[in-house]
């Protein structure tokens, strides 16, 4: 295989080589423009955000210590060598962890509920009252900006303290992000089933029960197991402001510089948020499956 | 809607021997649905067992929604009283844009190298990759909030132990999302660049990097969008932005400031979300 490379006469290599110049250069501009806008942004935002390098430089030893006194228990020997003191509180912990599970667990049930109800209300091909399905997506829009946590804090002045208010929280925020996601998957559906439904005189219900839910079930499971993933990170913080679980006993940890104490109960959570990582991604691919089936 | 169709005759007429072919369409038989009524019955006996387990009786939520619409109530009109402090939640509002976008960018300035070292096709050696990838999960599952907890213990209260929070809890999500996009970029032109006597760093350089720079960039994008929101709440625990003037009205029971604050966030995030997804439309549609 023989290649000759063919190199066209200088006048009519010329205005390509020009052209490609000036490509690149436009390029390089817009590379410049966009790299000069950034660092504009990134000065304004150091001095928005009282950033001090030096005070990090400083301080950068507090972080190494921090680990460190994190893994020392109060008797001054690694936290490795002594699991059971390390671990003293297990059994509470563990009952908190199990509280913190369960308050995702009835937020996002109760959340996906919601959402599912609403989801078919404001899907434009299935619903042609405009009215209607703005005032539900903003009422979606609205549940999921607001953070979870703020919705906690003021739950927690409502119903004062304990799970009741974090679980609230979950569901109310969980109810705004699955209530998106689902009807965008409503709007994504095959509509045949349901004209065929229409076209035989069946109701708005049973268009939507026997024509959109079976086209979308795994796909609804499959993002709510998902976000039981996300509110379980979620749950683990709520305690911060009174709001049930874990966060709680951390918080209380953290202030007080129970050294042992936090890091294991950051063992027990990153244990546990992992473990429902993995099962919810295998979980999600079955059900991903499931729709493939014919 | 009674008109007799000859399909609906022929139907009628050969119902039995339609129901005798699809039987198993119409009856799937009670294995599958044992499994189906096993997984909900238990789903709803746990969601009720909650109940119980969680403290949460039915008195308490009533009177909790009586207490929640009085709240509700004393948060009309929302205001900020007077135009000092609403200049205050404005300049907090400008911290928390500051937090979120110092955050961001840092945890993605971070993430490439990681990225390349957590990815299967740049970096062989397994050890290095399974590593890489395990302290990228642990970092990841450790929520925003905690990490700010952490940071104020080195460096004191105040944004920047919101930017370093940010930062960290972010650094994970990107540099899986980093190590994916890689692994999933197309070896040709790698193998082009090498093929022409380019070197590895040329490879990467001009073979994967261009590749995945729309990906990565409407990513941070994303992540932007979303730390706007995180940045809102890091306050609450210390780590400045609005979030401190937030909880600190809510524990004081300033409602009608309360209610306000929250409409500014709102408006705030929607501002960001509409840029943003402008933005993220320029790039993946320019690149093309």
């Amino acid at each position: 295989m023989d290649h000759t490379v063919v190199i066209p006469p200088d006048a009519q290599l010329a205005p390509l080589l020009r052209a490609y110049d000036r490509a690149v250069a436009a390029k390089h501009r817009q590379f410049f423009i966009g790299l000069a806008f950034m660092a504009g942004a990134f000065a304004l935002a150091c001095i928005g955000a009282e950033i001090d390098p030096g005070l990090f430089w400083e301080k950068l030893g507090n972080f190494t210590s921090y680990f460190n006194r994190l893994a020392h228990l109060d008797t001054g020997a690694v936290v490795l060598s002594d699991p059971a003191e390390w671990f003293w509180g297990l059994r509470r912990w563990t009952r908190l962890l199990g509280e913190t599970l369960l308050m995702a667990y009835v937020g996002t049930v109760t959340g996906a509920v919601l959402a599912f109800c609403g989801c078919f209300l404001c899907s434009r091909n299935l619903v042609s009252s405009a009215l209607l399905r703005i005032v539900i997506r903003r009422i979606f829009e609205i549940c999921r900006t607001v953070p979870d946590i703020v919705f906690a804090m003021i739950f927690v002045a409502a119903f004062g303290l304990g799970a009741l208010p974090g679980v609230m929280a979950i569901a109310i925020h969980t109810t705004g992000a699955l209530g998106k996601l689902f009807s965008e998957v409503v709007e994504n559906i095959d509509m045949k089933p349901v004209e065929g439904i229409a076209a035989s005189g069946g109701s708005w219900v049973s268009q939507v029960r026997f024509g959109a839910v079976p086209q979308v079930l795994s796909n609804f499971a499959s993002y709510a197991v998902l976000r039981f993933e996300i509110n379980v990170r979620g749950a683990a913080v709520l305690g911060f402001v009174g709001a049930g679980g874990i966060g709680e006993e951390l918080i209380v940890a953290i202030r007080k510089f129970f050294y042992s104490d936090v890091s294991a109960i950051l063992v027990m959570i990153v244990v546990c948020v992992m473990l429902i990582d993995t099962l919810s991604e295998k979980l999600r691919h079955r059900l991903l499956a499931m729709d493939e089936r014919p | 809607m009674t008109g007799h169709s000859p399909l609906r005759d022929a139907f009628l007429a050969n119902r039995d021997r339609i129901a005798d072919q699809h039987a198993a369409l119409l009856d799937p038989g009670w294995r599958s649905r044992m499994g189906t009524i096993a997984i909900f019955g238990g789903g709803i006996v746990l969601y009720i067992a909650s109940f119980f387990l969680l403290d949460m009786s039915l008195s308490n939520l009533i009177g909790g929604f009586r207490r929640l619409a009085d709240i509700v109530g004393l948060m009309f009109p929302p205001t900020p009283e007077t135009w000092s402090r609403f200049y205050l939640y404005l300049g907090a509002i400008g911290q928390t844009l500051s937090i979120a976008f110092l955050g961001t960018l840092l945890a993605a300035v971070l993430a490439v190298p990681m990225g390349f070292l957590a990815a299967r096709n740049v970096v062989a050696n397994r050890l290095v990759h399974l590593l890489a990838r395990r302290s990228l999960d642990t970092i990841r599952s450790v929520d925003t909030l905690i990490w700010a907890l952490i940071w104020i213990n080195v460096v004191g209260l105040g944004p920047f132990a919101g930017v370093l929070a940010i930062m960290c809890s972010d650094f994970g999500a990107f540099g899986k999302l980093m190590s994916e996009a890689i692994e999933t970029a197309s070896d040709k032109p790698v193998e082009g660049i090498l093929s022409t006597g380019g070197s590895r760093f040329a490879a990467i350089r001009f073979g994967v990097v261009p590749q995945i720079l729309p990906v990565f960039a409407s990513q941070i994008l994303y992540y932007f969008e979303s730390n706007t929101r995180s940045a809102t709440i890091i306050g609450i625990v210390g780590a400045g932005g609005i979030g401190l003037h937030l909880s600190e009205l809510i524990r004081v029971l300033e409602w009608q400031q309360a209610a306000f604050v929250i409409l500014m966030v709102l408006v705030t995030v929607a501002a960001i979300d509409q840029i943003s997804q402008r933005l993220r439309g320029a790039i993946i549609g320019r690149r093309r």
